[in-house]
Parts: structure tokens; sequence; C-alpha cells
């Protein structure tokens, strides 16, 4: 799908040479930057990206104007969900780190076992309806703690919703910063997770203080 | 915000056509001025690009709005003299760091081509438009845009052999 077109004829050889090609993906890199912060002035970011390395993997964060609006693993793969992003929202999508700012310092500090509750504003608007009320009850799991699946269907209002919950949060669009890895079976077993069996478990011995 | 079906996030347009519409930019109008034209289209393209038609070629799209910048950029400039033509590095100490000295060179000798040559040469070889856009472009016909590219990469053949001053 790239058309990126260099110059590959003799005459102008010499703005394709690889030398040259760097020397303009270096002046693009410095002026995408420049671009994300001139449209994020005017008001033109709808949706700003930027990936942060964890303990967890790589985890992409995008943000609306009115939050964070999906936290989304590798296996997700960030390039789709950006995809989805751009088609579902707005395809003003751009890599403006600047407004992740704070969450990134938020997971940071949670992944380091010095913050327990992320206090930045988020955006819903992926998720509807039941969905909805099982991310809002979520965050009543507080950290360290565990609730089954049967628990949280009664803390979003409807206790017979069992499986609804199960898929409220494997499609949990905010996944770490609303704990949908606190939900686990309720013979104690953790249960399956949007970001993989491992991850989950490193969750919940960092949070369990036996991560080391 | 409306959502569109299809659109790709704009961050892969400034991917995949950053670099490519950045040496269309030095083509319309400079190495010392690319930059700035560069940054105007990308931003009028960021604002424009919830509109723009699904199925639309993104990269003639990118390449008209910075025809659109180019001209402006002239008009403002149309006051001040016309500057000769500089080697890069002269310019703008930094932002040529690198910058192999055959491409600062050609840069230069892109710089001396009749606006339209350059501009044609810029569309075809730089942005990978076909000559009939190309005649749209610059007002004139296919055949017309593809003569300006030919005599442009002429010149610039005999200059670069050092046939011509």
């Amino acid at each position: 799908m790239t058309t990126t077109h260099t110059p590959e004829f003799p005459t102008l050889a010499a703005l394709g040479s690889p030398e040259a090609l760097a020397f303009d993906d270096d002046a693009v890199g410095r002026l995408s930057r420049s671009l994300s912060a001139a449209a994020e002035a005017e008001g033109l970011v709808d949706v700003a990206y930027r990936s942060v390395d964890t303990p967890v993997g790589p985890l992409l964060l995008a943000a609306t104007a009115a939050g964070l609006v999906r936290v989304a693993y590798a296996v997700e793969d960030h390039g789709a969900v950006l995809e989805l992003l751009a088609k579902t929202i707005s395809p003003r999508v751009l890599k403006a780190p600047k407004r992740l700012d704070t969450v990134a310092r938020e997971l940071e500090e949670y992944f380091a076992g010095t913050r327990r509750v992320f206090d930045v504003p988020l955006d819903f608007r992926l998720a509807t309806g039941f969905r909805l009320n099982v991310l809002a009850a979520l965050p009543r799991i507080g950290y360290g703690h565990t609730a089954s699946y049967a628990a949280v269907a009664e803390l979003a209002g409807n206790p017979r919703a069992m499986r609804a919950v199960g898929t409220a949060c494997a499609k949990n669009p905010l996944p770490v910063v609303v704990p949908c890895h606190r939900v686990v079976r309720s013979d104690g077993s953790q249960g399956g997770y949007l970001g993989g069996a491992v991850a989950k478990s490193l969750l919940l011995a960092l949070e369990a203080g036996t991560r080391g | 915000m409306v959502p569109s079906p299809g659109r790709v996030p704009f961050e892969v347009l400034v991917e995949h056509h950053g670099a490519a519409m950045l040496r269309l930019c030095r083509a319309l109008v400079g190495f010392q001025e690319a930059e700035d034209v560069w940054q105007e289209t990308f931003l009028a393209a960021l604002r424009a690009y919830p509109e723009l038609d699904d199925g639309a070629n993104t990269e003639a799209w990118l390449a008209t709005i910075a025809k659109h910048k180019a001209t402006d950029h002239h008009r403002r400039g149309a006051r001040l003299p016309a500057p000769m033509p500089e080697l890069p590095e002269a310019a703008d100490p930094g932002s040529a760091v690198g910058l192999p000295l055959e491409a600062a060179e050609l840069w230069t000798l892109v710089a001396t081509l009749p606006p339209k040559q350059r501009a044609a040469i810029g569309y075809h070889y730089l942005a990978g438009l076909p000559f009939a856009r190309i005649g749209e472009l610059l007002g004139n016909t296919e055949a017309a845009a593809r003569r300006a590219a030919a005599d442009g990469m002429k010149t610039l053949r005999a200059r670069t052999n050092g046939d011509l001053p």
C-alpha cells in the first residue's frame, strides 16, 4: 500500500541515494512532530496516540479531547486498532504524544508499584449499554482484589448476565486502566484476558505484591 | 467528528507520503522554503481530511494542496526581490546537515529551472502523478506537461554533466 516515490531516474539519482533518503526521512520525522504540535494547537487532532513500553509489552494509548479512549495490547495489532479508531471516531488520527503524557506517567507509576488508581479522564464512547455498566463497575474492585464474573454481573446491575460480563471484559477498550484483569472465575482460577494469560497473571501478581 | 468508512489514520498518510511531498515542495518553492510549505500543506490536508471522498487518490489530493500552498507562498514572497538560488547549506545551518553534496547541488540546479518545468518534474518524478493530472494542475495539457518535464530533465542532465553553465 506504500506509494512513496523515490527518484529512480538517472538524472535525479542523487535525490534517491540512501543518504539523501535518510536525510529526507529525518526531515519528515521532525516535520511531522511539529505538525502534530500545530494541529493540537488548532484543535485538529480528534484522536491523539502514542505507545509506551511496559512489563506487559508495548501498549497503544489513544485519547480524544474528552479523555483516554483506547488502550491496546500488541496482540490486538496497534495498526488495526488505529484504523478502527479512524473509521469509528474520526480519521484525524495523529501521533501526538503530549496529550498522553499524564496517563503514560501514571502507567509507569502503576507498573513500578507506586500507583493504585488512575485519575485521568476517560472517554467511554467505544462501549455502550450493559458493556458500559460493566466498565463503570470494574473500578469498584479495589487494587489487589479480584471478583468473579458473577459478582461483577451483580455490581453492574444484572446478576444473571455473567456471560455478558465476560464479553464486556474481552472487549474492554481501556484495559489496565479499567481493571478487567481483576475479574476471575468463581473457582478462583484466572480466566481469560484480552491481553493474554501472561499479562493477566503479571498484573495480578503486581497488585498482590508478589511479582518479583 | 464524522465516521469515515475506508479512511486511514492521517498519520499513515504522513508516513506514506511525507517524504515524496517534501521533495515535491522543494521542486515547487526551493529547498529553503519547502518545509514551511510542507507544514501548511499537511495542516490544510488534516483540516479537510474528513470531507475527502472515499477512494480518492490521496497522493494526488496532497499534491494539489501543495500546489495551492506553493502558490500562496509565491504570492506572499512576490514583493520581495527574487533571491538567487543558493546552496542549501548556506541558507539554514543545521537543517541541511547530512544532506549529501550531490543532492544539494541537484536541488540547486532544480531551482534554476523555469517554474513549469520544476513543477512538472516535481509532480511526475517526485510525487508520481500522471501527466494528464499534471496538465490540469499546471493549467495546460498532458502533452505540454510531458514536454515541460522532458525539457527540465534535459537541462538537468546537461548541467549535471557540466555541458551547460
